[in-house]
């Protein structure tokens, strides 16, 4: 099998004993990539030229004796993250030709630890989707079904580890944008505690909620980003004092007695009956090894929907209140007023799910709904890490499926905003309470991957992706691989 | 009808920082445009904001000036409107949980003591400015007070005329100057005030309906805007009109108020707490270290200035209106041991300086120090009141001492009775006519033309006798 | 609660969005059915619960006050679909 397509662990020590040189690795990387785009639509935009010389003077730091974490592996940035130089898009015609002129620090910590980006990778426009549909430069493919979603928003990232375009590419999990669409493609994906990783230079969707996380074939490459993303950043006021961590030091940790609970919420008929089949199936797995799974109830969960889908609107309607046509991005052409200006830039600039969501937030933060949305679903919110707060004295794990079916075809929901929305009924009240949250391919339905869902306590990441490890030397599904021609 | 005028003011000081407020960009005022606006100034996609820790104790400082609560936990909330002077398309502030709240301040019209409520303070971020002059159709944005720290003060709508208006300004005005967190400059628009004015019949409950007059940027302007916008209110309502409550802004060329258009339409202003900043917690240890560095506001100034000097409760008022002022005095009055006349000086000569170089204290060409030598030389009888004018002018433009002015000017006083003596024998011989004309005169009419003696005899010395040595010799020779 | 078409141009406005008056009953329709989701709120009894905003619950950590920025116009304003003399420009605007 070739490089290109193998772990980030596989690569990181083909380079460092060097076997590969970062310049062939890169090629190679940026050659497959650029091949396979043209069918899955995974990256808006590649950096080859710049990606090359970081490898040039990777393979020059390997010789003068650096030992970076991820020298000269090549990886890819969801185009939501500014990087200083290169057109960041957030899958939005309003910032089709915004140049970044500073990078995000989860940026900076990638390339402090050596990783280099070949590209920018396809995204719902504003991190707002749950299909890659949304996006301003077309909807991205699954891998697995070139008919069917990735899932958004981080489709582009999860699509381009699917199809080994990269080892490893960061996303961002807002309601479920990381886990779903990893799920949906079979890769494995991880939503720190909130605050874990900065989000200064990550292009705002509902601030409160916002996560950035990687996505990559297995828990060990997760935690080996994860890694080197985290930090704590004194320019992000909401940035966790936590900081980074080595979150490979339970990777071998036995789960024995490892309590998992399973929330009854979580194994409604709204579930499809094959995906939870798949779910029990795996978890029984984990039980084989000596988890004990215990029911629980999370009795305010229902409500997450609701409450995110008042929060995270509220939140972007202000956050995109900058995008204006006033001192960067998209401008309408002759705007005979400054009315006239914001209007027409905003409404050519922005898609419709963007609008939409925009007039959902302003509308509950009026002034006589203020009380009634906003204010109840932060209440709800309250009630929902409550919850989760007291499960977690029961159980050390709490598990699930990642979404209540697998990947649906482009289109089959772009009718109904509601129906996609529910694509997101498990994820969502991970991000309403910070708690982390991972998938990791669980079984098919279908020729389909299905994901498996751990959502963990406060900044027990590392103990998730023990878990998540254990369950990947126990079963092969994150092996699996989908055909993808060249 | 008998109308009163009920008024509220709105004040944005301004803080005297080195960084914004959610930013390190400096607040350097005068700067080229946008050189002073980073990333986060400018509303740039994933820019997050920072509280100042500087801003905070500011704004502690002034609510235990004033007597207020202070809270320990405040928090901000995100003020959503569009206008191009505001980048992220709302405003940071604090709406809920404000830092400050329920103080009052004590003002004096003539000999009335009024007490002021303030509502509440609270932080918040100045927005850019526009520039509307010389662009061809087009308003120039710059973005370089984007993000100025600014207090936000509220009083409650106590006051009743311009005139009180004016009083809590200018109480307001030296408190923020006292404590040194705001430098005042409204010409620089660094101290800003808006004008909620009503009218309603008196002895009336319920408030009229108020109008938002802005645009202020003096104390004079203040007495005018309240004034023409009160008249134009009972006016239109003796005419059968109603107020409608709207912003207006203030003409000084005109001197009248006239509506905003851009603020026609109601503002639903959606006001939610802002996702990307934590509750602030000020700890005990803070505020006590806040309370331990508040520098003596007026009132303890004056009280303890009359107490320590004997100066009046007029003279403590003017001299503690401004703390630099108040602490020139005090240095010259310590320095020249009597309080009294360097009062009067500091009220008198050291005023009429500041108010004709139209400069302030700290500019001033005469120390505290050397002026207490003067003060010195007066009390010791060297110089009588016209040498030491004198001398004082001689001090605005050189910076000898007095002793050495008072030699180089040959101002020293004539005290020596028998050389006062000589002359007022020598003025009465020159002046025989009027010494019968005195002698011969009712004692009630003799007091006014002693001074045509003294006079004279100031004349034929150079204006260096001593006027009580004079006229006590020209009395007893006068006699009569 | 359901928007009625004048509401949609009215929180259209204040979005600064554009709404074409062919779209209008569409768009409602559209957000009544998000409305619709967001009401299934009011079944749960809320009373004296405190609103969480940070999912954290920690508090505030304040930056000293230094001046840390250079001038960056240049390069800051790159993005600017207008620009003269250091300023951006918008159509004029009138107070």
């Amino acid at each position: 099998m070739s490089l290109s397509t193998q772990t980030l662990k596989s690569q990181l020590q083909a380079l460092s004993s060097k076997r590969v040189s970062s310049v062939e690795l890169v090629q190679e990387q940026i050659t497959r990539a650029q091949a396979i785009n043209a069918d899955n639509n995974a990256f808006i935009s590649f950096n080859a030229d710049g990606a090359l010389e970081q490898a040039k003077q990777a393979d020059q730091a390997r010789a003068d004796g650096s030992t970076q974490p991820l020298l000269g592996a090549p990886i890819a940035h969801k185009d939501l993250f500014c990087t200083q130089g290169q057109v960041t898009t957030c899958g939005s015609k309003i910032l089709q030709n915004f140049v970044a002129p500073y990078n995000a620090t989860v940026v900076e910590n990638l390339t402090q630890a050596g990783a280099i980006s070949i590209g920018k990778t396809n995204m719902d426009e504003f991190a707002m989707g749950s299909s890659n549909e949304n996006s301003a430069f077309g909807a991205v493919k699954n891998p697995w079904d070139l008919d069917r979603v990735p899932g958004g928003s981080s489709g582009g990232s999860a699509a381009a580890v699917a199809a080994g375009m990269v080892a490893a590419a960061t996303a961002t999990d807002t309601g479920g944008s990381i886990r779903q669409p990893a799920a949906f493609t079979g890769t494995s994906g991880i939503k720190p505690t909130y605050g874990r990783c900065s989000r200064y230079g990550m292009i705002a969707y509902a601030s409160s909620l916002d996560q950035a996380g990687p996505i990559a074939q297995t828990a060990e490459d997760l935690a080996i980003m994860l890694g080197a993303m985290a930090s704590h950043d004194p320019r992000d006021s909401t940035s966790a004092t936590e900081g980074t961590e080595d979150f490979t030091r339970d990777l071998g940790r036995s789960v024995e007695g490892l309590r998992i609970g399973l929330p009854r919420q979580f194994f409604t008929e709204q579930l499809d009956d094959a995906v939870a089949s798949t779910t029990h199936q795996a978890l029984a797995e984990l039980e084989k090894r000596g988890a004990v799974l215990v029911d629980i109830d999370l009795a305010n969960i229902d409500l997450s929907l609701p409450a995110y889908y008042v929060i995270a609107p509220a939140e972007a309607s202000a956050n995109l209140s900058r995008f204006d046509g006033v001192r960067f991005g998209y401008r309408c052409e002759n705007p005979k007023d400054l009315n006239d200006l914001y209007e027409r830039s905003r409404s050519e600039g922005f898609g419709e799910e963007v609008k939409r969501r925009i007039l959902v937030g302003t509308y509950a933060l009026s002034a006589s709904f203020f009380d009634a949305y906003y204010v109840k679903a932060q209440q709800i919110r309250r009630l929902i890490k409550n919850d989760f707060v007291a499960a977690f004295e029961q159980v050390d794990l709490i598990a699930g499926p990642t979404t209540p079916t697998p990947a649906f075809k482009l289109g089959e929901k772009t009718d109904d905003p509601s129906d996609m929305y529910l694509q997101d009924v498990y994820t969502i009240s991970a991000n309403l309470a910070g708690i982390p949250g991972l998938s990791i391919p669980a079984g098919q339905v279908a020729g389909m991957p299905v994901g498996l869902q751990l959502l963990g306590n406060y900044f027990d990441e590392a103990r998730m992706l023990g878990v998540a490890h254990q369950f990947q030397q126990i079963t092969d599904w994150h092996s699996r691989r989908p055909e993808v021609s060249l | 009808m008998m109308w009163e005028t009920v008024i509220g003011l709105e004040i944005h000081t301004q803080l005297a920082t080195e960084s914004k407020i959610f930013s390190g960009s400096s607040t350097e005022f005068g700067q080229s445009p946008n050189t002073q606006a980073n990333a986060v100034d400018l509303g740039l996609p994933g820019i997050l904001p920072v509280p100042n820790q500087k801003a905070f104790e500011y704004a502690a400082m002034f609510g235990m000036a004033i007597g207020a609560t202070v809270n320990q936990r405040s928090t901000f909330d995100r003020k959503n409107y569009f206008y191009p002077d505001l980048p992220k398309g709302y405003q940071t502030t604090q709406l809920f949980h404000p830092i400050v709240e329920h103080g009052q301040v004590e003002i004096r019209i003539d000999d009335t003591l009024r007490t002021i409520g303030v509502t509440r303070a609270h932080l918040e971020e100045d927005a850019g400015k526009s520039l509307h002059e010389d662009f061809d159709g087009m308003t120039g944005i710059d973005l370089n007070r984007a993000g100025t720290p600014l207090i936000e003060i509220v009083s409650e709508p106590d006051m009743r005329s311009a005139k009180e208006a004016v009083a809590y300004l200018k109480k307001i005005h030296a408190i923020v100057r006292y404590l040194g967190i705001c430098d005042g400059n409204m010409a620089e628009g660094s101290f800003r005030c808006d004008a909620n004015v009503s009218v309603r019949i008196k002895g009336t409950e319920a408030f009229g309906n108020r109008v938002e007059v802005k645009n202020i940027n003096s104390f004079k302007f203040v007495e005018k805007a309240i004034n023409h916008e009160v008249e134009r209110q009972i006016e239109r309502i003796e005419d059968g009109g109603t107020i409608v409550q709207e912003t207006r802004l203030y003409d000084p060329d005109r001197d009248e108020t006239r509506s905003m258009r851009s603020k026609e339409e109601a503002n639903d202003y959606r006001y939610f707490p802002c996702p990307d900043l934590l509750p602030v917690e000020l700890s005990d240890e803070f505020l006590a270290q806040v309370r331990e560095r508040l520098p003596e506001l007026p009132e303890a100034k004056a009280k303890r200035l009359i107490e320590q000097f004997g100066i009046t409760d007029y003279d403590a008022a003017v001299v503690t209106s401004d703390r630099a002022l108040a602490e020139y005095f005090e240095r010259a009055a310590e320095h020249s041991g009597s309080g009294k006349l360097a009062a009067n000086w500091v009220l008198g000569a050291v005023s009429q300086w500041l108010n004709d170089s139209d400069s302030n204290i700290e500019a001033c060409p005469v120390s505290a120090e050397r002026l207490g030598d003067l003060i010195q030389r007066i009390s010791d009888d060297t110089l009588n009141s016209k040498g030491a004018k004198a001398v004082w002018e001689a001090m605005l433009t050189s910076d000898a001492s007095v002793d050495e002015l008072i030699e180089s000017l040959g101002l020293k006083q004539v005290t020596d009775t028998g050389a006062i003596e000589a002359v007022v024998e020598q003025v009465m011989a020159d002046n025989a006519g009027q010494v019968e004309a005195y002698r011969a005169a009712e004692p009630d009419k003799q007091g006014k033309m002693v001074g045509f003696f003294v006079g004279q005899v100031m004349k034929a010395s150079g204006g260096k006798a001593n006027p009580q040595a004079v006229n006590q010799i020209l009395r007893s020779k006068l006699g009569g | 609660m359901t928007l009625s078409t004048d509401q949609v141009r009215h929180v259209a406005r204040l979005a600064r969005l554009a709404v074409d008056d062919t779209d209008v009953p569409n768009i409602a329709q559209k957000l009544n059915g998000v409305m619709e989701l967001l009401d299934t709120m009011q079944a749960l009894d809320t009373q004296g619960i405190e609103p969480l905003t940070n999912p954290l619950d920690r508090t505030q950590i304040l930056r000293p006050d230094e001046v840390t920025e250079v001038d960056q116009r240049a390069h800051l304003m790159a993005n600017a679909p207008a620009q003269k003399d250091g300023l951006f420009l918008v159509p004029k605007v009138i107070d």
